[in-house]
């Protein structure tokens, strides 16, 4: 096993997932059988072949500097669960 | 024991486009909350960001005035963390592959100067602002600057006292300023300082464990912070201690750092690149044509300055380190006799003492530089003394009237007249007998006190070389 039960802990944790005892063993399984698929990839021989960051060959469309939004705060807030005074509202942050 | 502190810093230069970098919402300062937040700000399912080619433009500008490399194929990854003013749960910023390359800034201090490496600067978008205050217990969120477009410009650890920092991020401030790529303002958060600190013993090679500051909002807060936070790590290296990694925070009231994030809480990003975000080519002939349209800089200016207005290298440097100072100045030297020198001077002088004292910029004086030039040629063409023309300049301040209509409304006119003159030399040479006789005796500096004394019978309006003149020739008689 490539991921360790402490591993899924850390990442649940970044992730904000809460998962209980018995779903940490099948996430440790699940992932590392991943990661071992990776691995397996890792064996292929890539030298001079230059890595690629997005799986098509295009490049990044730009637009023109321009204002195109108006607007539409109260929409936005009438799905939101909590609102006051054109702020959403969270559970408390402490710094 | 002596020691030597390395200092490494992070700007985060917020660029002056009109719309978001990955959005059509406005980035105008001062709106009300979440009014500038659209679907992509909030991040709402299934938007996705398109790139602002004028923020890549302003990039590029910025990497070419740092003798920087551009790198024509760059990515965008993103930077993992969960915090309520960042609603995707990701910011998108550069990681691998950024911008703009390795570059540098030369920097003078006491004289010498300095190259400081930048060893990136890379494209990113801002987070919104959570508000503290308490809403019932819970924290509010104004998304309104969550994808305004940001350069962070990082330099190399080659700064090695808090002088240097602040020389560099002053260079650093100026030169976006002339780019035309940021406003400056530290204040209102568009130029944001953070400051990578260590200390180690003179002779060693290793770096020590580093602190870093976040965002310190003024040069002389960043002077102040650096200054701290180097002697609390030599003090604790001393005690027999050992420097903690860690995120601080400056406190100017206490004029402090404290630790802001234990290290238990130390982030873990996981950049990966963005799918949404094909990698941003830049051609060369898109660098190019940004090239052709780089404005003047600060120290091509400088030499312009010394060339066409003959100003000695002190003046043209202190005109040239705000862009609208200079621009000032120049609009003055279009609009009077006078000369560059006595501009300059006004500039560095009366104006700037004016402008600190109301708290406000160049940019907002209500003076304009067509009045200030009318002012000057006043005291050139011999109308008012320079004395009277700084209580005229003041005036000028808080009527909005022209220099010619207070000189005339106040009776200001410089007394010219040889006869009026005359009389009042002779009325005050009446009256000071006991000089008198010292003059004649030697003591021919008492001479300043006489003018006083003319000068005040006439409320400062005479013409000190005219008075100067009439009274040496009548004591010298």
């Amino acid at each position: 096993m490539s991921i360790s039960n402490q591993d899924v802990h850390h990442i649940a944790r970044l992730a904000r997932l809460g998962i209980s005892d018995e779903e940490v063993e099948i996430y440790a399984d699940n992932l590392s059988r991943i990661l071992d698929l990776v691995a397996q990839m890792n064996d292929v021989d890539t030298d001079g072949i230059e890595p690629m960051a997005h799986p098509s060959d295009v490049s990044l469309r730009l637009r023109d500097d321009t204002v195109s939004e108006t607007d539409h705060r109260d929409e936005f807030m009438g799905i939101a669960p909590a609102s006051e005074n054109g702020l959403y509202l969270v559970p408390k942050v402490i710094e | 024991m002596s020691f030597e502190s390395v200092i490494g810093l992070e700007v985060h230069v917020q660029l002056k486009t009109s719309s978001k970098i990955f959005s059509g919402s406005s980035i105008a300062f001062g709106a009300e909350p979440n009014t500038q937040a659209n679907a992509v700000d909030i991040a709402l399912p299934g938007v996705l960001p398109v790139m602002n080619r004028e923020a890549v433009t302003m990039a590029v500008r910025f990497g070419l005035a740092v003798n920087g490399l551009i790198n024509q194929r760059s990515i965008f990854a993103r930077k993992n963390y969960f915090y309520p003013d960042l609603p995707k749960g990701y910011q998108i910023s550069q990681y691998e592959i950024p911008v703009v390359g390795p570059g540098y800034l030369d920097i003078e201090v006491e004289g010498k100067s300095k190259r400081i490496g930048i060893t990136r600067a890379h494209l990113e978008e801002d987070a919104g602002k959570s508000l503290h205050e308490d809403f019932h217990g819970m924290t509010g969120i104004d998304l309104n600057r969550a994808g305004t477009p940001l350069l962070e410009v990082v330099s190399d650890p080659d700064m090695r006292t808090a002088t240097e920092a602040v020389v560099y991020l002053r260079k650093l401030h100026t030169l976006v300023r002339y780019l035309g790529i940021c406003d400056g303002n530290m204040q209102e958060g568009s130029f944001r300082c953070d400051a990578n600190i260590s200390v180690r013993r003179r002779g060693e090679d290793k770096l020590g464990t580093r602190a870093e500051i976040k965002n310190i909002n003024s040069f002389r807060f960043v002077d102040k912070a650096i200054q701290f936070e180097i002697a609390r790590q030599i003090e604790i290296i001393e005690d027999g201690g050992t420097v903690v990694q860690e995120t601080r925070l400056y406190d100017p009231t206490k004029d402090e750092t404290r630790s802001m994030r234990s290290k238990e809480e130390a982030h873990d990003y996981r950049y990966f690149p963005d799918p949404d975000l094909p990698p941003l080519v830049i051609t060369e002939s898109f660098i190019e044509d940004v090239r052709r349209t780089l404005p003047e800089l600060a120290h091509a200016k400088r030499e312009r300055f010394i060339r066409e207005y003959s100003l000695n290298s002190s003046d043209a440097e202190a005109l040239v380190g705000d862009l609208d100072i200079a621009n000032y100045f120049e609009a003055i030297m279009q609009s009077t006799a006078a000369t560059a020198k006595a501009a300059a001077n006004w500039i560095t002088g009366d104006i700037s003492a004016r402008i600190n004292r109301e708290g406000i910029n160049f940019e907002n004086i209500p003076v304009t530089p067509l009045a200030v030039g009318q002012l000057l040629d006043r005291i050139q063409d011999g109308t008012i003394s320079g004395k009277i023309a700084k209580d005229v300049f003041q005036a000028m301040w808080d009527s909005g009237d022209t220099a010619d209509n207070i000189i005339d409304a106040r009776g200001l006119r410089q007394i010219s007249d040889s006869g009026a003159l005359e009389e009042m030399v002779d009325e005050v040479l009446s009256n000071s007998a006991a000089q008198v006789q010292q003059y004649r005796e030697g003591e021919t500096k008492v001479i300043g006190y006489l003018v006083g004394q003319i000068m005040k019978l006439s409320q400062g309006k005479a013409n000190p070389r005219q008075v100067n003149e009439i009274l040496k020739r009548k004591l010298d008689d």
